[in-house]
């Protein structure tokens, strides 16, 4: 990372430590799960950079949150970061086993049949509910860490904190990793998959590697999530949840990493804000604001933050590590 | 063995059922892709408003006390007026601006309309269900297999079947069915030989969503109508399309009759396992012939 980079990577943080001890809880609470949601939606930024629009991708979101679930309520595992890992390697597992198929497909066949896969899975959670309790959920005891018990309380403002620390880990790897020859080698494929095969590249292979880690950090804020509500249930797996988080990626642009974790903010305030009041028309709120972003800035909100860096800045605002889309 | 016979020929009843009307869906769904290049997510929201405004008209005509049997052309009015005035306004207003752009922002727009439609029908029609039963009384039943089934059912797939038939016709005989061919091989050869693309565009888009809109009319007197039916609609409607290949009419037919007989046949052997057989049959399916049963032929692009 170059150094002003660096500031700017340590200051973002900075920043959400602090607004940890100063928000209220439900405040908190609600970043907590915008947070968990970045997770997802980087993953789908980085499947982007590939030229491939995932509609499926709460599927590695849930098929983590109900693996912790079943580690838990069965294997009686409660160590928190033991539930990290778990989530990471099912998130990774599962789309390792579906990339296998799905990495042969591109453009709008790639879109359905991710969607087909989690609307598959959540068919299975409804209906087999003698194991996954159906829509009804399952609820998930308070992790432990490190063999300490916290209260609800505690553990809330814990969790915070361990999903800003995982999200810097993960920032930071992405931000290395797209600046890696495999980085490059993914922005390759969205341009021109025929010339990256006469290079000696195979492409299915890359789009497999980058789906299985976008599948990984699905699968840890799967995980985080699931600390965080403490019940789980089907609708995590659902295709508008899916939906949600495309819609959070091309919000935010796909241009920068940190534009992605600021866009799942806003989108969750928004979204908590147009459900209290206005709880029949939230959803048309959200359209309405999805149509708009799409029609005048597709770049989403990163285009516009350029857009005004542009005009005041004459040097340009950071890139975050990530020069175009 | 006396047992077995029947139950096969239920599975075979509910399976039909069910492809005739996924079928109107999907073919809609199929067309509007071959045309305009735009998976549209939002047809399934056409497909319950086609349900709504069939149960308010069928409702509203029982209560005049006409002649019964005429109900069947309300219903087909309901259908062609919800797709010729929410089609339309759906292409010129946000569709259209979307042809040729970049495909996730496509697939956001028609979910984005999806979203917005879902409301707008919670907005006119309330959220309490509808019951339009009627239609399905007034025909009486039949039985098979020891079964005894409304004739109604019979009713959607001759409903399916002349649909179809009527599509295929109007593709292969009529002057515009014709442009709309020459449209989805090239759009823009098409429109350099002469031919009016936006009207080509709306044509097409109001006849897909008149489809959808048929669909939902002919099911709303066997269903209960309330809010969230376009979502099971669209769903397993992409899984038809695609397994027949995006595009393609007849693979949408045959897409149908696959996917209604395993949901039938997993609806009576394996009832956890509904949708998901759907999608292991999807992917066995595409493991095989990776863009369908029945692709269009497309140039490699360099």
């Amino acid at each position: 990372m170059k150094k002003n980079l660096l500031f700017f990577y340590i200051g973002f943080f900075v920043v959400f430590m602090i607004l940890g001890l100063l928000l209220p809880e439900w405040m908190r609470y609600i970043l907590t799960v915008a947070l968990c949601k970045s997770f997802v939606v980087l993953g789908i930024v980085l499947l982007m950079r590939n030229g491939l629009v995932s509609f499926g991708h709460a599927l590695y979101f849930a098929f983590s949150a109900y693996s912790i679930a079943f580690a838990s309520r069965l294997l009686g595992i409660t160590d928190v970061f033991l539930l990290l890992v778990i989530g990471l390697i099912s998130g990774a597992a599962i789309s390792y086993l579906i990339g296998l198929l799905v990495s042969r497909y591109r453009e709008i066949y790639f879109a359905m049949i991710t969607m087909a896969f989690s609307m598959a899975f959540y068919g299975v959670l409804v209906k087999a509910y003698r194991v996954t309790g159906g829509t009804d959920g399952l609820h998930i005891p308070t992790p432990t860490i490190l063999g300490i018990v916290l209260s609800p309380a505690d553990w809330r403002l814990l969790n915070y904190y361990l999903a800003l620390v995982v999200l810097a880990i993960a920032v930071f790897l992405l931000v290395r990793l797209v600046d890696s020859p495999f980085g490059f080698l993914i922005k390759a494929v969205k341009q021109n998959e025929i010339r990256v095969s006469y290079l000696g590249g195979v492409v299915n292979k890359v789009v497999l590697q980058t789906f299985v880690i976008s599948g990984a950090l699905s699968g840890l804020g799967g995980a985080l999530i699931t600390f965080n509500l403490g019940h789980i249930d089907p609708h995590l797996s659902y295709w508008t949840v899916s939906g949600e988080f495309v819609f959070i990626a091309l919000f935010s642009g796909i241009g920068n990493i940190y534009a992605a974790i600021g866009g799942a903010i806003i989108i969750e305030f928004v979204r908590t804000y147009a459900f209290k009041y206005a709880p029949y028309t939230w959803q048309m709120i959200l359209g309405i604001i999805m149509l708009v972003v799409i029609m005048y800035s597709p770049g989403g909100l990163w285009e516009i933050i350029q857009r005004i860096g542009k005009r005041y800045f004459t040097r340009g605002a950071s890139t975050g590590g990530l020069k175009d889309g | 063995m006396e047992l077995k016979v029947d139950r096969i020929i239920i599975i075979l009843m509910d399976g039909v059922l069910y492809a005739s009307w996924i079928f109107l869906v999907a073919i809609g769904l199929t067309l509007i892709f071959g045309v305009m290049r735009i998976l549209n997510i939002a047809h399934g929201s056409l497909y319950s408003f086609g349900a709504y405004v069939s149960a308010v008209f069928v409702l509203a005509y029982f209560r005049q006390g006409l002649w019964p049997p005429a109900v069947f052309i309300v219903i087909i009015m309901a259908a062609i007026l919800t797709g010729f005035i929410v089609g339309p306004l759906m292409e010129r207003l946000v569709l259209q601006r979307m042809y040729r752009k970049e495909i996730s922002l496509q697939l956001l727009t028609t979910y984005a309309l999806f979203l917005i439609l879902e409301d707008v029908m919670k907005l006119i029609f309330g959220t309490s269900p509808f019951y339009a039963y009627e239609p399905l009384f007034l025909v009486g039943t039949f039985q098979t297999g020891g079964i005894t089934y409304p004739r109604y059912y019979l009713i959607i797939m001759l409903v399916a079947i002349v649909c179809g038939l009527l599509l295929w016709l109007f593709m292969k005989k009529s002057a515009i069915g014709k442009q709309v061919v020459s449209v989805i091989h090239d759009p823009e050869i098409s429109q350099i030989m002469g031919l009016n693309l936006p009207k080509i565009y709306v044509i097409t888009f109001s006849i897909g969503a008149s489809l959808a809109a048929m669909g939902g009319a002919f099911t709303a007197p066997i269903l209960v109508v309330v809010p969230g039916l376009s979502v099971e609609v669209i769903v397993i409607s992409f899984a038809v399309v695609v397994i027949g290949g995006l595009g393609s009419l007849g693979g949408a037919a045959l897409g149908a009759l696959i996917v209604g007989v395993v949901r039938a046949a997993a609806v009576h052997y394996l009832p956890v396992m509904e949708l998901f057989t759907i999608y292991i049959v999807m992917a066995l399916i595409l493991l095989i012939k990776p863009l369908g049963l029945f692709p269009m032929e497309e140039a490699r692009k360099i």
